[in-house]
């Protein structure tokens, strides 16, 4: 299977994911909506050298990869492509913060290092819990709880659109790309010169396609709002995992649960 | 049931694609479009939805096909289009049927009887639960149908209903349209299927309607059809290119 297609088989990927059945799947969208922008907030309220203290919050995204069933292979193989951006956030960091602030054993670690692995973390339990949520939560259903947070109509739709149009370009662009090879055999990718036709067509033939297509949402009754994933009512059980969830996030914020574990052991 | 009266259509200044059209249609006919690439088909189409403006004046059921009516008009309406992988944007079948019930304020109790029973009635429960990017093109045309039947539409407009089917699907879409119990506007090159499901037929030509009768009549005149570039339905002898 070509890349292209591959790629665009991937995101619609995210909508298998989004159908399995588990604790966290059974969740109401809002409440994990909620959960997942408080963890992300407490994530990154944590000081640049407060490694210590942001260690604990893996506990988060760890017991929703056990529970909901997404194995950790399948999150970092769909993030690859983000994953070392993470790395690109701090690298400097150990250059120019040279300075010692903890030993380790005998060795010594500078501020640098030590901004730079909390950044990476950051970012990595970020992306995780992001992820997460996408892979438990039909988009729709997300969008509805974005609708019931009284975000306006207009950026919800778009994110909606944006990710439907995503899709409808990529199978464009495979298809195109297929025709192009099976008339230019042996070049390796599109020629530089038929870049500019073969990306304007690719947009027009695209933009076509978008149209049509919000055309038949328009056409069954879509105004900007979603009834039809709306599902039922909170229930007490996701109002006992939001509260829950972040009454432990705030415990882990205000006291260092790493030194003071440490603290008992040694 | 449907009222064009004098409707002409422009894309843009010049390029006239309706011009002067004026027919009805009544509650419960069969009527199939035909004509020649270009002929107006899909923009008639268009304009009957209120997709694109107009001049002149279309009514359904009463409403004037514009902006105030739209929502009712559209609710009448059920639109199958002729990409299915346009039609199809939801995870899977079944979310897909319920999206037009729900939008229209249907209970979801009520709306999930109405996918399970549309589902039974077309032969394709075990679609149900499947996913839109995993099913055949002639699973996606029947899913695509279902989930414009699941909202009980007065009307059915369908847009080459038998294009990429092979001969089982397209037999089993002409079963379909023969049961449905509502108006049906179907636009199609395919007039042995115009033929089987309609017993109307509309004849588009450059925009204007060239001609409009019965079916029988108007697909088996040789002279008719070939002045509008157009071929008799291969069981009346249409040409085989071999």
């Amino acid at each position: 299977m070509a890349s292209i297609e591959r790629a665009a088989l991937e995101i619609r990927e995210m909508d298998d994911l989004a159908a399995l059945d588990s604790p966290i799947h059974a969740l109401h969208p809002l409440a994990k909506l909620l959960t997942t922008m408080v963890y992300l907030l407490t994530v990154v309220s944590f000081g640049k050298y407060d490694l210590s203290g942001l260690f604990p919050m893996v506990l988060y995204p760890a017991l929703l990869f056990s529970l909901s069933g997404i194995s950790v292979k399948t999150c970092f193989y769909k993030l690859r492509m983000v994953l070392p951006l993470l790395l690109a956030v701090g690298v400097f960091n150990p250059l120019l913060d040279r300075a010692p602030l903890v030993r380790l054993g005998g060795v010594a670690l500078s501020g640098g290092v030590i901004s730079f692995l909390t950044f990476t973390l950051k970012g990595l339990f970020c992306l995780s819990a992001s992820f997460l949520l996408a892979a438990t939560t039909s988009l729709d259903s997300l969008a509805a709880a974005l609708r019931k947070l009284r975000l306006p109509k207009m950026p919800v739709t778009l994110l909606l659109l944006s990710f439907r149009y995503v899709s409808v370009m990529m199978e464009e662009l495979a298809a195109m790309t297929t025709a192009y090879r099976l008339r230019a055999p042996g070049q390796k990718g599109i020629r530089w010169n038929a870049w500019g036709s073969f990306l304007g067509q690719l947009l027009l033939r695209s933009m076509d396609r978008a149209e049509e297509l919000y055309a038949s949402m328009r056409l069954r009754g879509f105004q900007g709002d979603f009834p039809y994933a709306e599902g039922r009512p909170l229930s007490g059980r996701d109002l006992a995992y939001f509260l829950l969830v972040t009454l432990g996030l705030l415990a882990f914020r205000i006291w260092n649960v790493s030194r003071l574990l440490g603290g008992l052991l040694l | 049931m449907i009222r064009f009266d004098h409707v002409s259509c422009a894309y843009e200044k010049g390029r006239t694609v309706l011009r002067d059209l004026s027919f009805s249609l009544e509650k419960g006919e069969a009527v199939g479009l035909v004509g020649a690439n270009g002929a107006g088909k899909s923009t008639l189409m268009k304009a009957l939805l209120g997709l694109m403006p107009y001049e002149g004046e279309i009514t359904v059921d009463g409403l004037k096909v514009e902006e105030r009516n739209l929502r009712e008009i559209r609710r009448k309406l059920g639109f199958v289009l002729q990409n299915s992988d346009n039609q199809m944007f939801m995870p899977t079948v079944a979310e897909d049927m319920l999206f037009g019930p729900l939008n229209y304020g249907m209970k979801r109790e009520e709306a999930e009887k109405t996918v399970d029973e549309v589902l039974l009635s077309l032969g394709i429960t075990e679609l149900k639960g499947r996913h839109n990017h995993r099913i055949s093109g002639g699973e996606k045309r029947m899913a695509a149908i279902a989930t414009v039947l699941a909202m009980k539409p007065e009307v059915l407009l369908m847009d080459e209903p038998s294009s990429a089917l092979d001969p089982w699907n397209r037999r089993m879409v002409i079963r379909t349209i023969n049961a449905l119990p509502v108006t049906r506007l179907i636009a199609s090159h395919d007039l042995d299927l115009i033929l089987d499901t309609c017993g109307r037929v509309l004849l588009l030509s450059g925009g204007r309607l060239a001609a409009d009768g019965p079916a029988e009549e108007i697909l088996t005149d040789r002279a008719l059809l070939e002045k509008h570039r157009l071929e008799l339905p291969l069981r009346f002898g249409g040409e085989n290119p071999r």
